[in-house]
């Protein structure tokens, strides 16, 4: 696969204005690379570095070494070009409040120098799929967060990106709005679009990605499909049992002796099996249950999240 | 990618901005002139029409005003036109980001707001520079020689109070803006040689000198030199030189100034 984005130990440091404070290193020589028509993630909390690497990669940041190249371009030496390749929805609203919605795209097609008959059309058909042509002609200032979003989304892809990066792009929407742009930007990679996310939700990464970086500190932790990663978390795996009596204790042995189970936890009549792995764990359980005449009301698998995989690889928690 | 495709495409975003500009000033278009023009004209109708009929003011002092007038629209507009969008920009809502994504370098994207505060401030002096006429009735010399020194100085004024503007937009914080206008834009205005040619100070020595410090002053003897050359007015080459120096002072310093609030 054709490399898009080459990313080799860049660094970027915060110094101080005055001679006061501290310096921040917010990246801290992270290295990754990513192929054409991936989706690839930036997993972490607030403030690991995610805003920094998009900033750098969108000519935004200047970093303090290493290097980042886009197609080949070195994005701190011809950011001109690079800004030709890429498409960029950052974090904040930074639509042009002067301007009606249409009028957005249609200056920002402009600037690219797409034709004026191609972008009038790629104006329209944009706001139609993003359902908003009935706003078309109103200046964004009363536009809500899931349609600011909609609309940035449609400015970055107006000129035909090679690569489209979004910053936490689905923060601070409601559940429906991000089920919306979930599903906008999953078809949009399955029509073969490059896109570069940040998130600091684990589902959003869990469904989107085709693989992810977790980051942390401007270091980077981790770097996976999503099911690997989980798969690496030690008895990340749940088996959750409901049982109709109080817990026996030979029941509770047998199920700590099951191969994978790394810890067995009771309270009141559920029990909760931990375990690396959950092929035929289920199963197994659910033997061992029928041999010690223990009734069990409801079973169920739970996946390890990549919030417990945050927790395993950095010793806390995701939303700290 | 070949040279003259690079040129073509900035060309290409430089254009496509200045015609965002453009189309987001003309919509403001009434506002804008009623900004530019009203205090001109009312200190004009004051000091060059009312004032001389009442005898407190003398007849001839209408010509050493209306160049004054002029360049004090002019300029300010310009500086404007460029300071005031930039506070707002870098300050809070941080829409500038949209035009630094066109291709094109952040110098050019600086530069195409200055060429911006130009255009704002050749539209002000459009609209000032009959209706001051019209009240004050100054007798203007029509030669050539001083139309070639009308255009250069208005040029040459226009731009460099909207790279000052680009300056005091990048330096100055949005909570500080009102400090800008008392106390800095106030002393420039009533320092700069607008209602009294730099010539006269000559009563006051230690003033005369300390206003050259404050480029307004070349604006506005420039003015003198294009429109009552028979009037006193600072020499040519001392205006020139003023002018084009201030300027390329602050166009290098906005611009650096720009780069520098534009990337992190």
């Amino acid at each position: 696969m054709e490399t898009v984005i080459a990313v080799e130990d860049l660094k970027k440091t915060y110094r101080p204005k005055g001679r006061k404070g501290v310096e921040v290193k917010a990246l801290d020589g992270i290295s990754f690379e990513f192929s054409r028509g991936e989706f690839f993630g930036l997993l972490g909390p607030n403030g690991a570095g995610k805003t920094t690497t998009i900033g750098i990669l969108t000519t935004r940041v200047i970093p303090s070494g290493g290097a980042a190249k886009i197609e080949g371009v070195d994005v701190a030496r011809d950011p001109v070009a690079v800004k030709r390749r890429i498409g960029v929805v950052p974090q904040v609203n930074n639509l042009d409040r002067s301007l009606t919605a249409k009028e957005i795209l249609l200056f920002h097609a402009e600037y690219f120098g797409v034709p004026r008959h191609e972008r009038e059309q790629q104006a329209d058909d944009l706001l139609k799929r993003f359902e908003l042509s009935d706003r078309a002609d109103e200046k964004v200032n009363g536009f809500s967060g899931g349609m600011v979003q909609r609309l940035k989304i449609a400015r970055a892809l107006m000129h035909n990106p090679a690569i489209l990066f979004l910053d936490e792009p689905t923060t601070g929407l409601d559940p429906q709005s991000r089920r919306m742009m979930w599903e906008l930007l999953m078809e949009l990679n399955q029509k073969g679009l490059t896109i570069l996310l940040t998130t600091h939700y684990m589902e959003e990464a869990d469904q989107l990605c085709g693989r992810a970086a977790i980051i942390d500190h401007g270091k980077l932790l981790a770097l996976d499909s999503p099911a690997q990663l989980k798969r690496s978390v030690p008895g990340g795996y749940l088996v959750e049992l409901q049982v109709r009596s109080d817990v026996p204790q030979p029941f509770v042995s047998a199920l700590q002796s099951l191969p994978g189970v790394v810890d067995v936890k009771t309270e009141n009549n559920r029990v909760r099996v931990y375990a690396d792995h959950a092929e035929g764990l289920l199963a197994s359980a659910m033997r061992a249950a029928a041999d010690q005449d223990v009734m069990i009301t409801d079973a169920h698998v739970a996946e390890p999240s990549l919030e417990n995989l945050f927790l395993h690889l950095t010793g806390r928690s995701l939303r700290e | 990618m070949p040279l003259w495709q690079i040129i073509l495409l900035t060309m290409t975003a430089f254009i496509a901005l200045l015609h965002r500009d453009l189309r987001v000033a003309r919509r403001e278009l009434v506002s804008f002139l009623l900004r530019v023009a009203l205090n001109p004209l009312m200190f004009t109708f004051i000091f060059g029409f009312v004032m001389p009929r009442m005898g407190i003011i003398q007849r001839g002092y209408t010509d050493m005003l209306l160049p004054g007038i002029l360049g004090l629209s002019m300029t300010l507009s310009s500086m404007q036109a460029v300071s005031l969008p930039l506070v707002i920009d870098f300050g809070w809502s941080k829409e500038i980001e949209d035009r630094l994504l066109a291709p094109i370098s952040i110098a050019g994207v600086g530069i195409e707001k200055i060429i911006v505060g130009v255009v704002q401030a050749i539209i002000a002096g459009a609209v000032v520079m009959p209706l001051a006429w019209l009240l004050m009735r100054v007798h203007l010399d029509l030669s050539w020689i001083s139309a070639v020194h009308f255009v250069l100085v208005a040029l040459l004024s226009s731009w460099l109070f909207a790279a000052f503007g680009m300056v005091m937009g990048t330096i100055v914080p949005p909570q500080q803006i009102s400090l800008l206008f008392t106390l800095l834009l106030a002393p420039m205005i009533f320092f700069g040689c607008a209602y009294y040619p730099w010539a006269t100070l000559h009563v006051i020595p230690w003033f005369q000198y300390a206003v050259l410090v404050n480029p307004l002053v070349y604006a506005n003897e420039g003015f003198r030199l294009a429109l009552t050359p028979g009037m006193p007015h600072m020499s040519m080459p001392a205006i020139y030189a003023a002018l084009i120096g201030f300027s390329a002072l602050f166009t290098w310093l906005g611009l650096r100034k720009f780069e520098a609030r534009a990337l992190d």
